[in-house]
């Protein structure tokens, strides 16, 4: 089996190639107009076929590893370290990606993905889709290169194979483990379609905005994808890791949201684009910008250039990688300066207080926050290179610095839907702005009398307070703002249909799908801001826990029932029992553990979490004393942490429902089927030739 | 005057209590700081978050830390004295020292020129927008409604 996942690689790239040599001289003969022994349209054809053939040669050489895993068959380098035995088979599956040579062919094999059912949909556009799939193949080129001459997934171990393999990473061993990497990867890699149909259309000097309308539904889907990998992760991080967060502003974190601020900024960036024609040169350049950054992020994962907690991942293809990113923002440049007249605007923003206004404001204050997030993220390199010393740049930096960024954001979602598109005049921003004012005042005076001081940053520099009344309040506007667009639209439907108010928001949110899940989105963005905002009231407790001991944490009072060890094939356990109390009534038991998995040698913590709407009770066996044989427990009392998911949730619906077509549009469309099959010769006669 | 000292008098007992206003406690002090630094283990946590197994550095620099608040030394003489010891991949964040002040000022810099740009570009954009006359032929009609359903559409 490695032999053939060996070949199927180099037939990948062989495939890969053709289909980026031929597609590209076939497109040259095109807009030359010259000609060979083949016919451009033919040459052009082979190329979409090596293509499609290319999606099939990784996806084989995708399964060999994945059989070679199942199989057990050590003699896989790449097997015997990052499986055993022992291993449960969901996470054999997981193997493809846990390690550098697998996650690369994980890339390349969901790139192919895309590659495939780009190149079969190429009636959509068949010139422009041609540029996109020969753009693809070079993507698909250097990752195959890198497959077959860097990182070899299917290497062979020299001398005698050993019995078993060493093991997954235990941190990897959990449910969420299996798909948050996928995620992420569709994310990053998705981002690949709308890339290469915004270079293609720029080389071609596609006319209109038509292939915004093609990548639009990939860029959501895309985007969909990249949220649910972040989410995912930070989800992962909480349950996992045991230190009662879920975010630690680490490079590799890092990395992920860059390419998610910028790709968010051009969903809405390019909503202007559409309707206006404006924001053409800025649009290309944002989504070149994720593009190159979904790379970069590759790049930092994987080349130790900043200390990361991913260092499993570290290694020398960093070289590779800087290449690749070089070449790409040259033949972005380059393709950019040469047709930069094709993207001259239509039209310009005409008032500052506008709709149009708005979204520059967001996409630079995203833009900010994307910077910030990456000169953090460098400025040791940059410390090193002029001091001559690293400093370390971690989450006191970022809460600083990157969330008054982030809650200016959440301000422009707010302030953003009330504004009319060219210019708002004072009379409809008065009326329009009013309700939400009001209710941030009355959330900002119930957030005081709570016990949320903002002043305490100027008595004993608590951030938190300072941070979450603000988040609150701001939730609290652009719900409203939110809601009152909801109302309004809803209420217009009621009085002329005579539906209820609920029933008219469905409708209404029908007929304009993409500008309601908008709002759905954001409504999911406002409900995630409040989950963190709760982070700034996180209580600990660390205690030794004998037996019916307790400790108490906000209401509860945790009472320890038992405390063993236990051992299986895979890890030896040590648990405690412990019941958790709200005032004399048992709500629930809780098991925290300490595992040690006995191929991979390493320890790992397994979270017991008790989560309600209003916090988290998160515990954790911190581990034994040794003189009394007790063990010793962490106790976390997160507030609204469960809003976090939550909002997750409300995101994935909302993007859901912006990605179903408009039901005037659904109704138009099939009057336009119908009235196409009606004037068929076949319906005139069934007719009887009317 | 009478007045003005009265308000000046008013104004400083009022910053005087802000300031002094619910002052850190030893324990609020002690996570504070320990939020503030990094585990020199190599883990890439903070210190106070550290929790893998058998962790050769974070109990100790802990007790370090609990030692220094009690003995009454400063937020700043502290951080001074881990930095002196560890390094200065000790802290969390760098302090503003030297060239350290950059990594603090250049994201708010780049937000601030960044708006100030847009203003400044969207006045001109709209100064040239008036100098223009907006006359449409009526035999343009079809494409104002075309444009007017385009622009309305979302």
């Amino acid at each position: 089996m490695p032999t053939f996942g060996s070949f199927a690689l180099l037939l990948a790239l062989a495939l890969a190639a053709y289909n980026l040599l031929a597609g590209a001289v076939a497109l040259r003969q095109l807009a030359t107009g010259a000609r060979g022994r083949v016919s451009p349209e033919r040459l052009a054809e082979t190329a979409r076929r090596a293509g499609i053939g290319s999606f099939f040669a990784t996806t084989a050489a995708a399964f060999a590893l994945v059989w070679a895993a199942f199989n057990n068959d050590f003699s896989v380098a790449y097997i015997l370290h990052h499986s055993n035995r022992a291993l449960p088979g969901p996470y054999k599956f997981a193997a493809l990606w846990s390690g550098q040579e697998g996650s690369l062919l994980l890339w390349a094999w969901l790139l192919a993905i895309y590659g495939f059912v780009l190149r079969l949909r190429h009636k959509v556009d068949v010139k422009l889709t041609a540029y996109a799939s020969t753009i693809l193949a070079g993507i698909q080129v250097f990752f195959l290169l890198l497959l077959n001459f860097a990182a070899m997934p299917f290497s062979l171990v020299s001398g005698q194979v050993p019995q078993d393999g060493f093991g997954l990473n235990p941190l990897l061993q959990y449910p969420e483990m299996v798909i948050h990497p996928p995620m992420l990867y569709l994310g990053y890699v998705g981002f690949a379609v709308p890339f290469a149909f915004a270079l293609g259309a720029l080389m071609m000097r596609y006319p209109g905005e038509k292939w915004i309308h093609i990548t639009r539904r990939w860029t959501m889907v895309t985007w969909l994808f990249l949220t649910c990998g972040i989410f995912l992760g930070a989800h992962w991080a909480y349950s996992v890791l045991g230190w009662g967060g879920y975010w630690g502003w680490d490079p590799v974190e890092n990395a992920s949201l860059m390419p998610w601020l910028t790709g968010t900024a051009f969903l809405h960036s390019v909503m202007m684009q559409e309707k206006r024609g404006m924001m053409k040169s800025w649009n290309v350049w944002l989504i070149f910008s994720t593009f190159l950054l979904a790379i970069f992020g590759t790049l930092l994962t994987r080349s130790g250039l900043v200390s990361s907690v991913h260092a499993f991942a570290q290694s020398s293809i960093g070289t590779w990688f800087w290449t690749f990113l070089v070449i790409v923002l040259a033949v972005c440049l380059f393709t950019f300066i040469l047709q930069r007249d094709h993207l001259k605007a239509e039209n310009r923003i005409e008032s500052l207080v506008s709709r149009e206004s708005s979204f520059l404001f967001n996409n630079l204050v995203l833009l900010a926050a994307c910077f910030t997030v990456l000169w953090g993220t460098l400025f040791p390199v940059l410390s090193e290179y002029i001091q001559g010393n690293k400093v370390t740049v971690s989450a006191p930096f970022y809460n600083r610095v990157a969330v008054p960024i982030g809650l200016f954001l959440l301000f422009l979602t707010g302030i953003g839907p009330l504004l009319a598109w060219r210019s708002s005049s004072f009379r409809s921003i008065r009326k329009n702005f009013v309700l939400p004012c009001v209710a941030g005042l009355v959330t900002a005076i119930v957030v005081i009398v709570c016990g949320v001081h903002p002043w305490e940053i100027f008595t004993t520099g608590d951030q938190g307070s300072f941070y979450s009344f603000f988040a609150f309040t701001l939730a609290a506007i652009v719900t409203t703002a939110i809601s009152s667009e909801f109302l309004r639209g809803a209420g217009v439907i009621s009085r002329h249909t005579g539906q209820g108010i609920l029933a008219s928001m469905v409708q209404l949110t029908r007929r304009n799908t993409r500008r309601y899940g908008g709002y759905i989105v954001h409504f999911g963005v406002v409900v995630i801001f409040i989950g963190i905002a709760g982070s700034a009231f996180n209580q600990s407790k660390e205690e030794e826990l004998g037996f019916k001991q307790s400790l108490n944490i906000g209401p509860y009072r945790v009472e320890c029932q038992s405390y063993s060890q236990d051992s299986n094939l895979n890890y030896d356990t040590e648990y405690a029992l412990l019941d958790v109390y709200r005032g004399n009534k048992k709500i629930t038991q809780l098991a925290p553990e300490k595992r040690f998995y006995t191929a991979s040698q390493q320890p790992s913590t397994i979270v017991a979490n008790h989560s309600t709407l209003a916090w988290d009770l998160y515990v954790i066996y911190a581990g034994k004393n040794p003189d009394t044989g007790q063990p010793i427990i962490k106790v976390f009392l997160n507030p609204l942490v469960a809003w976090i998911w939550i909002g997750v949730g409300v995101v994935v619906f909302g993007t859901g429902v912006a990605l179903v077509p408009n039901m005037t549009a659904a109704l138009a469309a099939s009057r336009n089927r119908a009235t196409a099959l009606a004037a068929t010769p076949e319906a005139v006669a069934a007719r009887g030739g009317d | 005057m009478l007045l003005r000292s009265r308000f000046g008098k008013v104004f400083a007992v009022a910053v005087v209590a802000l300031l002094t206003m619910g002052a850190a406690t030893p324990a609020v002090r002690y996570n504070d700081l320990g939020h503030k630094m990094m585990c020199v283990c190599g883990c890439n946590q903070i210190l106070i978050e550290c929790n893998h197994l058998g962790c050769p550095d974070s109990e100790r620099m802990l007790g370090e830390l609990r030692a220094a608040v009690s003995g009454g030394s400063s937020d700043d003489a502290i951080l001074t004295t881990f930095q002196d010891k560890y390094g200065p991949t000790v802290l969390a964040a760098p302090m503003l020292t030297k060239f350290n002040v950059v990594a603090w000022i250049v994201p708010p810099a780049v937000l601030l020129l960044g708006i100030a740009g847009t203003v400044v570009l969207v006045r001109r954009w709209r100064q040239r927008a008036a100098a223009v006359a907006p006359a449409l032929p009526a035999a343009d009609f079809p494409a104002m409604r075309e444009r007017i359903r385009r622009e309305t559409e979302l």
